[in-house]
């Protein structure tokens, strides 16, 4: 089973890569578990096709302690199980004490089966608190891939992210796998995030490019693998899936410094707009 | 070798470096006396006896107060672990009294997750329809700090909603180095909200608030006893037996009595700047001590009728122990006692043991300021470092309406020069030339201490209570008094020295034999292969 955990700034398309990046997965026979990590709660909408999936810590608060795994797991396009963690209004509780209960409850449910090949956490934006990195502690997640583009903030995130995982990969053993660059048409955007990703230690594993067909699939509460097959961006989420499915770099990355990463920006014309 | 070097030299030097400071062996008769570093972080590693900011709040300052119904928002731990162990007693007469309950809203991890304050709300509903208290205080403990439930929120929707004051005190545990962060907490809250607050008309002549009492063991009725017997009136006791309507209204006293000057010293300066209040540093721990904190009170009010009374009470309280406390002399007089407890009772103690001719030996305090110990005059001088200002520390004006001052400015300044009028010396100055002076003392010390000065009385608190028991030193309670009390006044010195008596004649120590007097400590077996 390898555990994939998928992180990135907020806004730039986790939950859209992660569920196109699965069904590519799903289509060449993989058994696939996504463990929402949002309290939003919107990881799996386009993998069930718009289907309302009751969170665990819905369940749990609801139901008590007597929970059965029926009632949270839900299975959607290309048999994927699907589970949303979960958690709290904006403004109250902690999200992120949300995120370990939910995980260890999913543990304890017997939610991660032998047979499947690969669980992917969605997790919500930046790593902001131990929460948050639930997915990398504990030998939880192996792999990491950043989403990011060619744009600062979001490799500003990258870097931090990438810290994070740092921190962790001495004693839980997380690597990272890569970068997937969600193309937002900045100039120059792969040579940019080819060569952060480079920096790192690591590869830009794939350019997602931007096309309007992941607008119209996503309208239609689908991937666009199951909204339209036969189109060009199926064929690059598949691009992207085959990717990771082969892939061998996994680093124990080397986060930038702050002046470095302003000065790949430089060289890259960034900061000359 | 000084015993300061030989605690000292066991110490790495990181750790040395720090503590040097936290200890000095006492010089009579240099001004200003000594420096101690105080307040501030214990050392990873040593083991502390402090306690956290809930427990200074709830535990101490809010928990007598007892007829509000104060929550424990979090979870159930620290509820029942402020529960009772202070031995706050409290009268039923008014017929509402809630200190021998806790209530806690029982935190579980998904009102962590989702937040607590739906939990709190019912709670509050729940203390309505069973108590329907008159107030309600809210503590907080840590984890509500760290999800940010808006428990002001939720205490002024229950006011508008019943109609009751309601305050919540974010005393999260984690704030600032000791308990001492949550008497500061609790002195702002009840500054805000409650005191000045009464329309009670109070008519009598000597009226006067006893601050930093809690009543444990029955402390304050003794000492209530004593100054109802002169003449006062004692409009309200902050906090032990005290009740929310009295403390609404201590801005009709004339004057504060300041026992206990760490947890209460916020809330007798405030009133002194907003309600005109003069302070009075006072101490009913001890014979002597008593007799000179009655004598100041009555030069306060300087009334001739109330001296006469004052001297009469006296004379009369000191004949009817006068027996009592020849014998218990005889009994304690040449014994020596170390004492560690508290932000001024190590100090209050040791006029009391004085009384029966017993010497400190060391003294030191869990969570006092550096005025505790070297005096008031040190305040000006006292920076403040991140921790404190991790507190709230709130300033307050005259009120213009309910400001007034009882003494002219003339009889202020003299005054000043002859009583403790707000001032406080500290415990230093009382001590004599080579006793101890600890602050934040671990257990490490302890031991090293209780050997090397031998005291004969060791006094503290539960948590190293039976450590230095089971070293063969009497080892008495000062925060519960171990089930006895009261302690203060006339009738609790004799209290105090009886079980004093009690426990060193007590032979116990005789009935046991401990098993390195009897038995082989070292094992071996035969080298030939014999069998043992």
């Amino acid at each position: 089973m390898r555990q994939v955990a998928i992180y990135g700034k907020g806004g730039i398309g986790k939950s859209t890569t992660t569920q196109n990046l699965t069904a590519g997965l799903g289509e060449m026979g993989n058994k696939i578990m996504i463990v929402g990590c949002d309290p939003k709660a919107d990881s799996t909408r386009l993998v069930l096709g718009g289907l309302a999936q009751q969170t665990v810590l819905d369940t749990l608060r609801e139901e008590g302690e007597d929970i059965e795994l029926d009632l949270v797991m839900k299975y959607g396009f290309a048999n994927i199980k699907c589970v949303e963690s979960g958690g709290p209004e904006p403004g109250v509780g902690c999200a992120g004490r949300g995120i370990i209960t939910s995980i260890g409850l999913l543990e304890r449910l017997g939610a991660y089966d032998d047979d499947l090949d690969y669980v992917f956490y969605d997790v919500l934006g930046d790593v902001v608190c131990g929460g948050f990195a639930m997915p990398i502690r504990e030998g939880k997640a192996q792999e990491i891939y950043i989403v990011a583009s060619g744009e600062m903030m979001a490799l500003y995130a990258a870097n931090n992210i990438s810290k994070g995982i740092q921190k962790y990969a001495k004693t839980g053993g997380v690597r990272l796998g890569g970068i997937i660059c969600n193309s937002r048409k900045v100039d120059g955007e792969a040579e940019l995030v080819e060569a952060f990703a480079k920096e790192l230690g690591s590869q830009m594993i794939h350019f997602v490019p931007r096309d309007n067909m992941v607008q119209r699939a996503e309208i239609h509460k689908k991937t666009v693998i199951d909204f339209e097959p036969e189109c060009g961006q199926a064929d690059e989420y598949r691009a992207l899936a085959q990717k990771i499915q082969n892939n061998q770099l996994f680093v124990i990355p080397k986060p930038l410094t702050q002046e470095r990463l302003e000065e790949l920006l430089m060289e890259h014309g960034i900061l000359d707009l | 070798m000084k015993v300061k070097e030989l605690v000292l030299n066991q110490y790495s030097g990181r750790v040395y470096k720090n503590r040097k400071d936290h200890i000095i062996e006492v010089e009579e008769g240099i001004d200003p006396v000594q420096p101690i570093t105080a307040n501030t972080r214990a050392l990873p590693g040593i083991m502390t006896n402090r306690g956290c900011c809930y427990a200074g709040c709830k535990g101490v300052v809010l928990g007598p107060v007892k007829d509000v119904l104060t929550i424990t928002h979090g979870p159930i731990g620290c509820g029942f672990y402020s529960w009772g162990t202070r031995r706050n007693k409290a009268n039923v007469e008014s017929g509402e009294n809630f200190i021998q309950y806790c209530f806690s809203t029982d935190m579980q991890e998904s009102d962590i997750v989702f937040g607590g304050e739906k939990k709190l709300r019912q709670a509050i509903d729940e203390a309505m329809s069973m108590f329907s208290p008159k107030g309600i205080f809210i503590c907080s403990t840590c984890p509500v700090g760290l999800i940010g439930d808006d428990i002001h929120a939720v205490a002024a929707e229950a006011e508008e909603k019943y109609g009751i004051t309601c305050v919540a005190f974010s005393c999260e545990g984690y704030k600032g180095v000791s308990q001492s962060g949550g008497h500061h907490i609790a002195n702002n809250g009840l500054m805000r909200r409650v005191i000045g607050t009464g329309d009670k008309e109070i008519n009598s002549k000597f009226k006067v608030n006893l601050l930093g009492e809690y009543n444990i063991g029955g402390d304050g009725w003794e000492t209530e006893r004593i100054l109802k017997r002169i003449g006062y009136d004692v409009v309200s006791i902050f906090t032990g037996d005290g009740s929310f309507e009295d403390i609404s209204n201590a801005h009709k006293a004339d004057l504060n009595l300041v026992m206990c000057h760490r947890s209460i010293n916020y809330i007798a300066e405030m009133m002194h700047t907003k309600y005109g209040t003069d302070w009075l540093k006072v101490n009913f721990i001890g014979i002597e001590s008593t007799v000179q904190t009655l004598r100041d009170i009555a030069k306060f009010f300087d009334d001739p009728e109330l001296y006469a009374r004052t001297e009469e009470v006296i004379a009369d309280e000191l004949a009817s122990i006068e027996e009592e406390r020849a014998y218990y002399r005889t009994k304690l007089s040449g014994k020596t006692a170390a004492l560690y407890v508290g932000g001024s009772r190590a100090h209050h103690y040791q006029s009391l043991l004085a009384d029966f001719g017993v010497s400190t030996v060391l003294a030191g305090y869990e969570f006092a300021h550096r005025d505790d110990y070297e005096g008031r005059q040190v305040l000006d001088g006292l920076k403040e470092d991140a921790d404190s200002k991790n507190i709230e520390s709130i300033t307050v004006e005259a009120d213009p309406e309910k400001y007034r001052v009882f003494l002219t400015k003339e009889r202020y300044e003299k005054l000043k020069n002859e009583i403790p009028l707000e001032s406080y010396n500290g415990m230093i100055r009382d001590m004599k030339t080579g006793s101890y002076v600890v602050d934040d003392l671990n257990h490490f010390e302890t031991e090293e201490f209780v050997r090397l000065l031998e005291p004969d009385i060791f006094f503290s608190g539960v948590k190293d209570k039976y450590v230095v028991q089971k070293a063969g030193v009497l080892s008495k309670q000062l925060h519960s008094y171990d089930y006895s009390g009261p302690y203060s006044g006339f009738n609790g010195s004799i209290i105090f020295a009886r079980d004093l008596v009690m426990g060193l004649y007590t032979p116990a120590w005789n009935y046991v034999t401990p098993p390195w007097k009897n038995q082989s400590t070292l094992q071996a077996a035969l080298a030939a292969g014999g069998e043992m």
